[in-house]
């Protein structure tokens, strides 16, 4: 029997569509993947009744030919989106037996589609770090690695690339704050796509830093992402930052041409001690772009050193007002205390992991009075130079190329220690999600060690049909085939 | 700006987090790490700049003033760790 756990989305769609194979079977050749793949931990929980429940509604859809581009598609979703009475706890501690009453509009939308729920994927505590390894839930295992040796999925979305990577989810949605959907794919030889801020509606996401939490795909190709984005967004009137835009058909615009398209590279991307491997990657992606006709154009993005630290206030803050929420009252864990407030701290230290602690209270400080001026109001200053580099970039560019990460995915435990050192995992990416804008993560090689490398897209607010457009130039180009190993097995 | 012992008790509390006696030194450190690391900002010009509050520029929608939805008590409730008569319940709060 065919391995259908290998086939792309719209291998698969092709699949479903021609009667090779019925929605059942796929999803549960998945579920079986899935069972042999405990050691990665890329699932927290798997949801087979739901799943079989949906195949059987998607084959019923293809029959009666209403099928979609997802319909009869198995996915894993992340823990992050609330999926109406399933495990949805963003990987914490504190919303221990959370079970929503009610859908987020994104996974509504992919059900809607006929998409099916293998189960909720691992990520980093409320989706905060980047290496999957703050997880109540335990670390994620990279289904790459160097001999016997176990290396990070990346993260926040973590679970969802492992996932993909190791074919026990033909797809997965992921969510990218600062980077947490683009640097995992990075590091796991896949596509991750996060679009413009407002393209996809928040409700429903467990938030975390409410003006950069983005929705995206993370899936095989970047067909597969174009396919898979337009079943995810919309417009929300229960999100008022969702943006009334129209969603086009992103499959539509993947035309494999790029002749003129106007490639900038920004000279600050250039790091001190960056990889030599990556630099000539970077080197290696300008000369594939060029030789399918686009040309190439110097920019300069004058504050990107300033963007991590800018990060580093804007999202700590309004993760300390998010996470005001967790408080034992509502939902989740509760530790009894003498009084209300003694119960509040007493849950909430329990509840919380180290790195959400120390975020919440690093947002604390800089709201707090006396700082809120010098830190708070500062970074949103400076935010506003960041989002004018960009609009100044576009008056001469059309699609940024940079690398995706300033390495390959590390060693499980290297970084736990150092904060700062995690935190630069997202130097590439964090300039982009300051500004709202739309990125992508291509694999585009692998390092000497045998690790897969990705290049990042970046394009106009909401234009992602052109970024996706030179996005799938670049991945014929680099025809990155590699896969990991299955030692698993 | 320095965070020593004392102010991470204090943010602790403005955070409703329970940090114990003895982490509040090693948080000291560890916050000011990145709290020195963030001060480079200090370095940019920023006189005259707005503030960006809204990532993409649209005015806020508006729609009529009217109750469209709701009447889910019973679904709020069904997470909360303890509720009684079809409300949440706390520690006394007065004694």
């Amino acid at each position: 029997m065919t391995d259908l756990t290998k086939l792309t989305l719209s291998q698969a769609r092709s699949g479903l569509d021609k009667g090779d194979f019925s929605a059942r079977e796929i999803t549960q050749q998945h579920l079986k993947a899935i069972e042999s793949a405990k050691a990665l931990n890329a699932y927290i929980v798997t949801t087979e009744e739901t799943a079989l429940a949906q195949a059987d509604n998607a084959d019923a859809m293809i029959k009666a030919g209403t099928a979609k581009g997802m319909t009869g598609i198995p996915i894993g979703i992340k823990d992050l989106y609330c999926t109406k009475g399933v495990h949805s706890c963003s990987a914490s501690k504190i919303l221990k037996g959370f079970k929503p009453e009610y859908e987020s509009t994104v996974t509504q939308n992919l059900f809607d589609d006929g998409a099916i729920m293998l189960g909720k994927t691992n990520m980093d505590e409320f989706a905060m770090g980047s290496s999957n390894e703050t997880s109540y839930y335990g670390a994620v295992k990279n289904p790459w690695r160097v001999g016997d040796k176990d290396y990070v999925p990346g993260g926040s979305s973590g679970g969802s690339v492992a996932a993909v990577a190791a074919d026990i989810a033909i797809a997965t949605t992921g969510t990218d704050t600062g980077g947490s959907i683009r640097q995992p794919a990075s590091f796991t030889g896949l596509v991750g796509f996060k679009p413009t801020y407002g393209r996809c509606s928040r409700w429903g996401m467990i938030a975390f830093s409410s003006s950069l939490d983005q929705a995206g795909p993370v899936t095989k190709t970047v067909r597969d992402a174009a396919i898979m984005l337009e079943s995810m967004a919309s417009y929300d009137e229960k999100d008022s930052t969702s943006i009334n835009v129209p969603v086009p058909n992103f499959e539509a615009s993947l035309k494999g041409d790029i002749r003129g398209v106007k490639v900038g590279i920004p000279k600050e991307y250039y790091l001190e001690g960056m990889p030599v491997e990556i630099e000539k990657l970077w080197q290696q992606g300008i000369q594939w772009l060029k030789e399918a006709g686009a040309e190439i154009v110097d920019i300069s993005l004058p504050h990107t050193k300033y963007a991590l630290p800018t990060y580093y206030i804007v999202a700590p803050a309004e993760c300390s007002s998010n996470l005001a929420r967790y408080d034992g009252v509502k939902y989740g864990m509760r530790v009894q205390g003498d009084s209300l407030d003694d119960m509040y701290s007493k849950t909430r230290a329990a509840g919380f992991g180290e790195e959400v602690q120390r975020r919440i209270l690093i947002g604390t400080y800089v709201l707090s009075a006396g700082y809120y001026d010098a830190y708070y109001l500062k970074a949103q200053r400076v935010r506003a130079l960041i989002a004018e580099d960009f609009n100044k970039a576009y008056e001469i560019c059309d699609v940024i190329l940079t690398p995706t990460a300033p390495s390959a995915a590390f060693a499980l435990g290297d970084k736990l220690d150092d904060p700062l050192a995690m935190y630069l995992n997202d130097v590439f990416t964090v300039p982009a999600s300051l500004a709202g804008l739309p990125g992508i993560s291509v694999p585009a090689g692998l390092d000497n060690n045998g690790l897969p490398l990705g290049l990042q897209l970046l394009g106009k607010a909401f234009e992602e049909g052109a970024l996706l457009n030179a996005a799938e130039v670049l991945e014929s180009a680099a025809a990155f085939t590699a896969k990991a190993q299955k030692w698993w097995l | 700006m320095s965070v020593d012992k004392d102010t991470v008790a204090k943010i602790a509390n403005l955070a409703r987090i329970d940090v114990p006696e003895e982490r509040r030194e090693s948080l000291a450190g560890e916050l000011n790490n990145i709290l020195n690391w963030i001060e480079q900002l200090s370095e940019v010009d920023t006189d005259g700049v707005e503030p960006m509050t809204s990532v993409v520029s649209q005015p806020l929608f508006r729609r009529a003033d009217k109750v469209t939805d709701g009447g889910y008590r019973d679904q709020i409730l069904a997470n909360a760790p303890t509720s009684e008569h079809g409300f949440f319940a706390v520690p006394k709060v007065l004694e």
